[in-house]
């Protein structure tokens, strides 16, 4: 079974497109891409492991850090700047934000919501930072750096003059479109500069 | 693998990045697998500073196998029931191809100094000479650590249009002032060995001290500060207590010692001159920056640096990576996690073959056609 996410990130993106994934873990998604799309995809990932597994799969993957290793792109290289589950352990959200907007034509975000109905019941009634099947993590060993809600990132975009040109909320491998804030554990974004 | 004989290739001549020309040359090679009938199955293999052509598999009555034989061979990293691999000694080694060594037919004595200088691309181009004369338009990708990245590179840089693909592994596109500097005192001390006799000794005593010396320093930059405390920190050699004098108290001692002796049984101190000059000659750059000297390749490429290679650091790995993906070419990089230093390329055989069996695979089935 192909992941949701995977799916709809694969349905958004046009036939032969240049893709760049940002922290693109074991290579499935660029693989897909490649092998549905016929797209030309290369990924940073900062896991020696995760690359291997990369290589494997036949995916083009250099070792380097998000948070820095951008600057070498110039403007508007890839049609497709790709950030799936791997903004929120971005240190410097904005500066990666702007460069993924400067070298990617369109930039995909997908983000877990932290603030979704099982983690605020957790934190309510149980006292506790919540861990559930979208957010794994304990508070001692998650490789997160920031924690945001789907509303908190579509604020962010406002601020930052980012336009959102579509949204998808998902809730563990379907789509939400009721009251997403709660109900969904995950949303996608398709930005690009206004 | 089986039993494999070197061969012997002569080039008429070669012209030389100084400008002179040498010739005619001979070529120590050695081949490992099939060519297939479409000859896209090739991949040149480098060795480092003083390798050579023996590779892969065991010469007729050796107990010690090629020095890459880890990684060439059925169901290895290079695979031999699937690709061709090609190694040469380099020119102005002393294992076989023509270096300062040999003799030179216009006096019927050893070169010594009259040797022209060369340089990384001269080896390139006597490389190249070889692949035409084996009929191979289209290397699938040529591969190498150290000194045999810098050929992989300069391949990629000289010839973009002969190769498919790069591996490029614990190397760089330029000597820096530290790896110079390096090769300086090696050569100092090579050349302040009254026996080197401005590098006519042949038939004479050998610059045995001097040559020794100089490869006691090169052993301390391939290893790394955690393998030398790892295999000897401070243990005595076969003592129990400190001398308190100036014999050999520590077993690191009498390693370097050893290393250094057994390298004067196999290696020719001129070309241990001639070999660190090219290296230190490497600069693909020359004045321009970095990002313009990968325009114009088209081969795909795979870069692997060390995390404790302190000689050739990842930094300067990555410094190509960036140039490459500037230049918007198809580059592959991973820095293995390692102990063994500089030497780990010679060592860590399973991140490598992880690696480079999965590259290899796909450059084939992407730009050369192979099943």
């Amino acid at each position: 079974m192909i992941r949701l996410d995977y799916e709809i990130i694969a349905d958004i993106i046009e036939p032969g497109s240049r893709v760049l994934d940002l922290g693109c873990g074991d290579g499935e998604l660029l693989s897909m891409l490649k092998m549905k799309k016929n797209c030309r995809g290369t990924g940073i990932e900062i896991s020696p492991e995760q690359i291997f597994r990369c290589m494997e799969r036949g995916v083009s993957v250099a070792q380097g850090n998000i948070d820095s290793d951008l600057d070498v792109y110039e403007n508007k290289r890839f049609d497709y700047v790709i950030l799936n589950e791997s903004l929120q352990q971005v240190l410097n959200i904005e500066k990666v934000l702007n460069d993924s907007l400067r070298v990617g034509k369109k930039v995909i975000v997908g983000i877990p919501n932290f603030c979704n109905l099982r983690a605020r019941l957790q934190i309510s009634f149980m006292g506790q930072v919540p861990v559930t099947k979208s957010l794994p993590y304990k508070w001692y060993n998650t490789p997160n750096l920031r924690f945001l809600s789907l509303k908190d990132f579509r604020d962010f975009c406002t601020e930052k003059k980012i336009h959102i040109e579509k949204s998808w909320y998902l809730c563990e491998g379907r789509k939400v479109v009721l009251l997403t804030g709660l109900f969904a554990d995950s949303g996608i974004f398709v930005l690009r500069r206004e | 693998m089986t039993i494999v004989e070197t061969q012997h290739f002569s080039l008429d001549q070669a012209h030389l990045k100084s400008g002179e020309k040498l010739g005619p040359l001979s070529v120590a090679y050695e081949t490992y697998g099939q060519l297939n009938a479409a000859r896209s199955n090739a991949i040149l293999v480098f060795h480092a500073f003083t390798g050579d052509a023996h590779a892969a598999g065991y010469h007729q009555g050796d107990a010690k196998p090629g020095w890459w034989d880890a990684m060439i061979g059925p169901g290895k990293a290079f695979d031999t029931d699937k690709y061709f691999i090609i190694c040469s000694n380099v020119l102005g080694s002393c294992k076989g191809t023509t270096g300062p060594d040999s003799i030179d037919p216009r006096t019927n004595k050893p070169f010594g100094l009259t040797f022209p200088v060369i340089t990384i691309e001269d080896m390139v181009d006597v490389q190249k000479a070889l692949v035409d004369h084996l009929g191979i338009t289209k290397l699938l990708s040529c591969a190498g650590g150290s000194m045999g990245g810098m050929q992989a590179v300069t391949w990629a840089v000289k010839y973009p249009q002969y190769i498919h693909s790069a591996i490029v592994i614990a190397a760089c596109h330029r000597h820096t002032a530290q790896q110079i500097a390096f090769h300086e005192v090696g050569r100092q001390a090579v050349m302040s060995d009254v026996a080197w006799n401005n590098g006519d000794y042949y038939g004479k005593a050998l610059p045995a001290r001097g040559l020794a010396v100089a490869r006691m320093i090169g052993h301390i930059t391939y290893m790394s500060w955690v393998s030398m405390e790892q295999k000897f920190g401070r243990k005595l050699l076969d003592k129990q207590k400190l001398g308190y004098d100036f014999s050999k108290d520590f077993e690191v001692q009498s390693y370097l010692e050893y290393r250094g002796q057994s390298f004067v049984e196999r290696f020719d101190a001129n070309s241990y001159l001639y070999l660190t000059k090219a290296m230190d000659y490497f600069n693909l750059a020359e004045g321009r920056k970095v990002s313009e000297i990968f325009k114009g390749v088209t081969s795909d490429f795979l870069v692997i640096s060390f995390t404790s290679d302190w000689l050739y650091p990842s930094s300067q790995s990555q410094e190509m990576v960036r140039a490459l993906q500037a230049e918007d070419a198809d580059v592959s990089y991973v820095e293995i996690e390692s102990d063994y230093g500089h030497d780990a390329f010679l060592v860590e055989f399973d991140d490598q073959t992880r690696a480079i069996s999965h590259y290899i695979a796909k450059v084939g089935r992407e730009r050369a056609g192979l099943a």
